[in-house]
């Protein structure tokens, strides 16, 4: 059977179950698109070994008629889940050569359902980035191009080598990890699903940790479905994080019905930005014609602090970095610098974190440092940790009055060039966030769904914002919306 | 407020993070760009504001005070720059 890399989570579950293709059928096809797709630089640790172990447990599982949905998928994870004993750096020089000695929840839960890993996704390092260029391995290379030019476009961040990899049919879906909008921005960027889980729904142990507050992993899929199946098997209660929910996991699938009607969609009025590209807006109207025809009710909503929750996005995420970073010392795994003759402790710490971290790296967690700092904690911190529960109370106030999601664009952009925002204010590569950031800071799940191309061919992406703890009707408005946006179009191959 | 190059030394100082000399002044004008995105924040009436503590409405759980893992100094150590003896070897600290 041809191209079984390009199947999703659902169908080859399908195909599995009725034994008309095998694990290790649909990972050989993975393994070889993986090397076919080298120029991409979305895998950077390729576990062919494991993989293969893996999918022959899988096909006997299956043959024994114990097939949990996610039994046999091969997967992509993001190199910021520790897997026991292959090398997991968040992308960061100050990683090189760390082998966890053991495994996280999230991938643990996975392979104890069967899925199968076919290797490491790069990313932003440590994920703190919109473009996938502050990687130690390299840029990832979008799959999709504007028309007939071959300039190298980026599949955003930090989630890029999972964004990539999954537009790419190189895997069937992939892991990734959202502390301002790194799931939701890249998946938008290659014309994929991503799911940014509510706070807590998902175990954080085991995931490299950028700012604790805000980090959720969540998975990258080829449409709803798929996201509904794979949360399914990554999320739980896990008593190893302190704020992991013990709440039961629902059946996502099953709450795809597609039917919307009479569920309140409100339009935040707030994120009619100045500048909006005239394609985001008209994408935006679309989506909202789209779910009003399904029977959505429409209601124009006001999140008023929306304007100010980037500025305290970057208050709070470095200055929890600053504090996760400051385990990275030199003593007890990973990079150590050479010290001189001479040379103490102090210099050796200065010396491995100047070499191990990236310039974006360096650059918050100083930032951080600063916010944190006797004299300013008040004025920065303490301030946007105010602002921040105006955020979550602007969110609070329009769920109370019956809104059932919120429809947003996705991104303020279409993908842009490799290396175009070299130049730019690291202010301006922030701007990337606007629109996902306040789901971070009120801990909310949210999810991009590929819903259009622009002018230039490019995939362009919408975001839905839901209750907490309400994934599964979240993940049904975006099916409906999957439904009537019918996206299908695919990166032509030139890799 | 205004980050001179002291100041970014200083930071630099505190984070543990060596920066030459001869990249300070580019270092304080990064955050000075980037401090100044966040003045915006002063916009804001943030009088009688709790700041947030956790984003879910929960109480920290509590566990009891057992020893529950241990005994796994070959892992613990497994991936130390340098481990000697079974300890995590540093540079000399006391003179």
């Amino acid at each position: 059977m041809a191209d079984l890399n390009k199947f999703g989570i659902a169908e080859a579950r399908d195909a599995l179950r009725k034994g008309d293709v095998t694990s290790m059928e649909l990972t050989e096809a993975c393994l070889g698109a993986i090397e076919d797709a080298s120029a991409l630089n979305a895998f950077v640790h390729n576990t062919p070994e494991i993989a293969r172990a893996q999918a022959a447990a899988a096909d006997t599982r299956i043959k024994a008629g114990d097939a949990p949905d996610m039994c046999g998928i091969p997967l992509g994870i993001k190199d910021l889940f520790c897997t026991k004993g292959v090398p997991s750096q968040a992308a960061s020089r100050i990683l090189e050569g760390f082998k966890p000695e053991y495994e996280s929840t999230i991938t643990q839960q996975l392979w104890d359902a069967g899925s199968v890993m076919l290797g490491k996704l790069n990313m932003d390092e440590f994920a703190m980035g919109s473009s996938n260029e502050t990687s130690v391995y390299g840029d990832v290379v979008n799959p999709w191009r504007r028309g007939n030019d071959d300039a190298p476009l980026t599949p955003g961040g930090s989630s890029g080598g999972s964004a990539s990899a999954v537009a790419a049919d190189l895997c069937l879906a992939a892991t990734g990890t959202d502390t301002g909008g790194s799931i939701r921005q890249p998946a938008a960027f290659v014309g994929i699903t991503g799911l940014k889980p509510t706070y807590g729904r998902c175990s954080r142990w085991g995931v490299v940790a950028f700012a604790s507050s805000l980090d959720q992993a969540g998975p990258m899929t080829k449409s709803v479905r798929d996201a509904a199946i794979m949360l399914g098997a990554m999320a739980g209660h896990d008593p190893k994080d302190s704020t992991s929910a013990e709440l039961a996991v629902p059946d996502f699938e099953a709450a795809l019905t597609g039917d919307i009607r009479g569920k309140k969609i409100g339009i935040p009025k707030e994120y009619r930005m100045e500048g909006m590209p005239a394609e985001i807006e008209q994408l935006w109207a679309d989506g909202t014609a789209m779910l009003k025809d399904a029977g959505a009710e429409i209601i124009d909503i006001s999140l008023p602090h929306t304007k100010y929750a980037l500025p305290a996005y970057y208050v709070v995420a470095p200055a929890e970095a600053s504090s996760n970073l400051a385990r990275y010392d030199g003593v007890r795994f990973g990079h150590r610098a050479k010290i001189g003759q001479g040379d103490g402790i102090t210099e050796m710490y200065e010396k491995t974190r100047a070499e191990g971290f990236g310039p974006e790296v360096q650059r918050r967690v100083m930032i951080g440092t600063y916010v944190l700092s006797a004299g300013f904690y008040d004025a920065y911190y303490n301030r946007a940790r105010k602002v921040r529960s105006l955020i979550k109370k602007d969110f609070e106030d329009v769920f109370a009055q019956g809104v059932d999601a919120i429809l947003t664009p996705a991104t303020p952009s279409a993908a842009f060039g490799l290396g175009e925002m070299a130049d730019a204010d690291p202010v301006q590569m922030y701007l990337n966030d606007v629109f996902t950031v306040t789901v971070n800071l009120a801990g909310l799940p949210g999810i991009a769904v590929p819903a259009g191309l622009d002018k230039q061919g490019l995939p362009l992406g919408l975001q839905l914002i839901g209750r907490p703890w309400e994934e599964g009707d979240l993940l049904n408005t975006a099916y409906a919306l999957e439904q009537a946006a019918g996206f299908v179009a695919k990166p032509a191959k030139w890799w | 407020m205004s980050i001179d190059t002291a100041t970014a030394a200083r930071v630099a100082k505190l984070a543990r993070i060596a920066v030459p000399q001869e990249d300070l002044p580019k270092l304080a004008d990064e955050l000075n760009g980037i401090i100044a995105f966040m003045e915006q924040l002063n916009e804001v009436d943030v009088e009688g504001v709790e700041p947030m503590t956790s984003v879910t409405p929960q109480r920290l759980k509590r566990r009891e005070d057992v020893v529950t893992d241990g005994s796994q100094q070959k892992a613990v150590l497994a991936n130390a720059p340098d481990a000697r003896e079974g300890f995590f070897a540093v540079p000399k600290v006391v003179e």
